[in-house]
């Protein structure tokens, strides 16, 4: 005799009468009506392809990005590029319910033309770091900086507490190289962006220059500065005299000084700060931005070098600043293939490396935005080739800002904080977009995946955290190191995630 | 809710005189008008008692005021000799913290694993019950059993304790020795903190004292570290950490405690 089942309680027959007493209705099919649809590009806001018209029901973002990919003659699959629609009538990301709704409650008419907002994404996608692929051992000391290579996500250098840079393998996890030298902390690690140089400032007032493939110092110290080098910043590749490669390198001797790298003299002193120079970046329009703890930004003409603008805003120490345009003036002619599609001559190099920084800013019309972090809990954004008043402040964080950077494509701003927040802007007014909240301690560094989907942030509370850009969501929690992460990087090919901080390990994250 | 806190009590629940606020400053206002009649025109034993209490009060205030000096000053130390390496945003910050010092230090004994399960007080001497137990005999049925018993040493009484009734209250732990916070000392550093105690985790003596929270030395105690930011591997913070305690506070009329790192 089989078992029968014990008869249903009262609570699961009153649960099942009730949905039996509920009326089934489908759900509403979506209107006939069809609307006449603009596709527009949300930076320039320049129309995308002709008026089409598409009924309601086909209104889903695959769709639309189909029907736009088409129109504007990319027919081959191979040819099409993903796009990112904002919603029409509102902010947000573009949903069909809510174009519907607005078509039902009367808010829009199928009579006018819908305007719909489009951005093309990066073709190729990263994925979210989730693992540590390799913890490597050797430093002495706390690692203070990091830096991946251009050309390739297998090589990435770190400065450290111990005196040494060094340069890992990260495909076997292994030491290659350390550039021994400095005879005080390395505080600044930058890979020249032909990916020839690497570049090293110290604790000692001296930038060293290195080969990375053989790990030998090229020349002696570059002497000069009085106090420690806390910020290095390359010419980009396009604006370099061909066979003279130069560097910035900014000082807590209140000074910044250009250095020629072949001839190791200093080509240039910009001297004007009256504070302990913090960050200094080459523009791709040849200028040089500084920040400093005078509370002024100063911009350098770096031909003559010559003080072009002083921009005054901030109430208390500039801790940072980015560009617009950082990502491509770090990478130069490398794109997201790698070594694969770097042209052969140096003209082809530099025709590309152009290419690529006009095609950084025609979003902003041609020139550089620039955003700067300060201790004054804000953040100022800046057009400094057309006005010497900021586009837009940014509040919101509740202590200091140490730490800002635009995405690679320039569309949003993620700053970090001491209180703990990630905070998302949006890059072309400065709005406030999102707070990731999750790290219990501030926040030292962040960096974005070079497709712009994700961000990965370094705390002081041991962990690492990626984090989904559009969302605003954390995408995945990386602890492991032993103590806080003083330093973090993308490779700009996005496979790998380099980090290193007080707990004297190089860790080498990936998905 | 304990049972001493019943103005607390109303408070929470009828609010405050609505002229609270007003009452509190004038009475304030007034003090210094007060104090100073006072020790103008009191005379003999009175006014010796009362200048004894207001030159106390002005010794603390002395020293209040000193401590809020030293945490106004701003930090325009030379970080140049610092020995541990910093990166160069974080270079002109002032210096570390009594709480980050203590959080390497764990970390750093934590890397070693040695000595995992050794407290810094092996042995403790034996107390006996008698020693414990005082044996009350007040009324008369509790007189003929006496069955219960006050306990004779300092304890930690968790926050939402409240009393039995009394006729069903076998162990009394008097409020003049209960315990609410402990000078912690980090061994390696020297450093002391205050810290609230959570819970009593292991009496040696006897898994009974465990229970009823008594404080005797060695006994291992949970005291609340978050304010020092901790924080563990996974990037959370650390609340509670384990301590034992190192004085007899029945002697001392402190607790002190040594953090088990």
């Amino acid at each position: 005799m089989a078992t029968v089942l014990p008869p249903p309680s009262k609570r699961q027959k009153t649960a099942a009468a009730a949905k039996a007493r509920e009326p089934v209705t489908a759900p509403t099919p979506p209107p006939e009506a069809s609307v006449r649809v603009q596709f527009r590009d949300s930076d320039t806001n320049a129309s995308q392809g002709p008026v089409v018209s598409v009924s309601l029901a086909d209104l889903r973002p695959n769709n639309l990005s189909l029907l736009l990919n088409s129109l504007l003659g990319r027919t081959d699959p191979s040819e099409r590029l993903p796009y990112r629609f904002l919603n029409p009538l509102g902010d947000g990301e573009f949903s069909q319910e809510k174009v519907i709704q607005a078509y039902l409650d009367g808010v829009a008419t199928t009579e006018l033309q819908l305007d719909i907002p489009c951005r093309a994404e990066a073709v190729f996608k990263v994925k979210a770091v989730t693992r540590c692929s390799a913890s490597i051992s050797g430093h002495g000391e706390a690692i203070l900086a990091t830096a991946f290579s251009l050309a390739t996500s297998s090589r990435l250098a770190t400065g450290s507490g111990d005196k040494t840079a060094r340069i890992w393998d990260c495909e076997t996890g292994t030491p290659v190289h350390t550039l021994k030298g400095h005879t005080g902390w390395v505080l600044a690690v930058a890979w020249s962006p032909d990916d020839g140089i690497l570049a090293t400032g110290s604790m000692d007032n001296t930038v060293r220059l290195w080969d990375p493939v053989k790990g030998t110092p090229l020349g002696g110290a570059l002497k000069g500065h009085t106090k420690w080098i806390t910020s290095i910043s390359w010419e980009p590749y396009h604006l370099r005299e061909p066979g003279r490669p130069r560097l910035a390198s900014a000082s807590k001797d209140y000074t910044i000084r250009v250095w020629d790298a072949v001839s190791q003299h200093t080509d240039m002193a910009l001297t004007g700060h009256k504070g302990n120079v913090s960050c200094v970046k080459w523009g791709g329009a040849g200028l040089i931005y500084s920040a400093s703890h005078d509370r002024t930004v100063k911009i350098w003409d770096s031909k003559s070098g010559t003080l072009v603008q002083t921009l005054n805003a901030h109430a208390h120490w500039v801790n940072h600043l980015a560009l617009s345009t950082d990502f491509v003036l770090r990478t130069g002619f490398y794109d997201y293939k790698g070594k694969s599609t770097v042209p052969e001559t140096t003209e082809g190099k530099r025709k590309k490396a152009k290419e690529r920084y006009d095609a950084a800013t025609a979003g902003a019309g041609g020139i550089e935005r620039l955003v700067t972090a300060s201790d004054d809990c804000t953040m100022y954004l800046w057009e400094p080739s057309r006005s010497t008043k900021p586009l837009q402040r940014m509040v919101g964080h509740q202590k200091q800002v140490n730490h800002v950077t635009f995405s690679p494509d320039g569309a949003l701003i993620a700053s970090a904080g001491f209180d703990n927040h990630i905070k998302l802007w949006s890059a072309s007014d400065g709005k406030f977009l999102s707070t990731l909240r999750g790290h219990v301690a501030p926040v030292y560094q962040c960096a974005f995946s070079p497709d712009c989907r994700l961000l990965v942030s370094a705390s002081k509370d041991t962990t690492l955290k990626a984090w989904d850009v559009r969302t605003g969501t954390l995408k995945e929690n990386l602890p492991g190191h032993e103590d806080e992460v003083f330093a973090v990087d993308w490779a700009p090919d996005g496979e790998r995630v380099g980090s290193g901080g007080q707990d004297k390990a190089v860790k080498i994250w990936r998905n | 809710m304990p049972q001493n806190e019943y103005i607390e009590r109303f408070t929470k629940q009828h609010g405050k005189r609505l002229d609270h606020e007003e009452r509190t400053r004038k009475k304030l206002a007034r003090e210094a008008h007060n104090a100073s009649s006072k020790s103008q025109n009191l005379r003999g034993l009175r006014a010796k008692l009362y200048q004894q209490k207001r030159h106390k009060e002005k010794i603390q205030m002395k020293k209040a005021i000193k401590q809020q000096e030293e945490k106004n000053v701003k930090g325009a130390e030379d970080t140049g000799p610092s020995t541990t390496p910093k990166p160069a945003y974080l270079l002109d910050r002032g210096k570390e913290t009594n709480a980050k010092a203590l959080s390497s230090a764990i970390k750093n004994k934590r890397a070693e694993k040695a000595a995992k399960f050794s407290v810094p007080l092996p042995k403790v001497r034996g107390i006996s019950e008698e020693e414990m137990f005082k044996v009350v005999k007040t009324g008369k049925k509790t007189a003929k059993k006496s069955w219960k018993r006050m306990i004779t040493k300092p304890t930690f009484v968790g926050p939402d304790f409240t009393r039995r009734p009394v006729k069903y209250e076998r162990f009394i732990r008097p409020m003049g020795l209960r315990y609410k916070k402990a000078n912690v000392t980090h061994p390696e550093l020297g450093v002391t903190v205050q810290l609230p105690i959570i819970s009593v985790k292991k009496n040696p003596q006897n898994p009974m004292y465990t229970q009823l929270g008594v404080l005797t030395k060695g006994t291992i105690i949970e005291v609340n570290v978050s304010e020092l930011g901790l924080v563990t591997a996974g990037g959370k913070v650390v609340w509670g950490r384990w301590a034992q305690v190192t004085n007899n506070p029945e002697h001392d009329g402190c607790l002190n405690a040594v953090l088990l790192v």
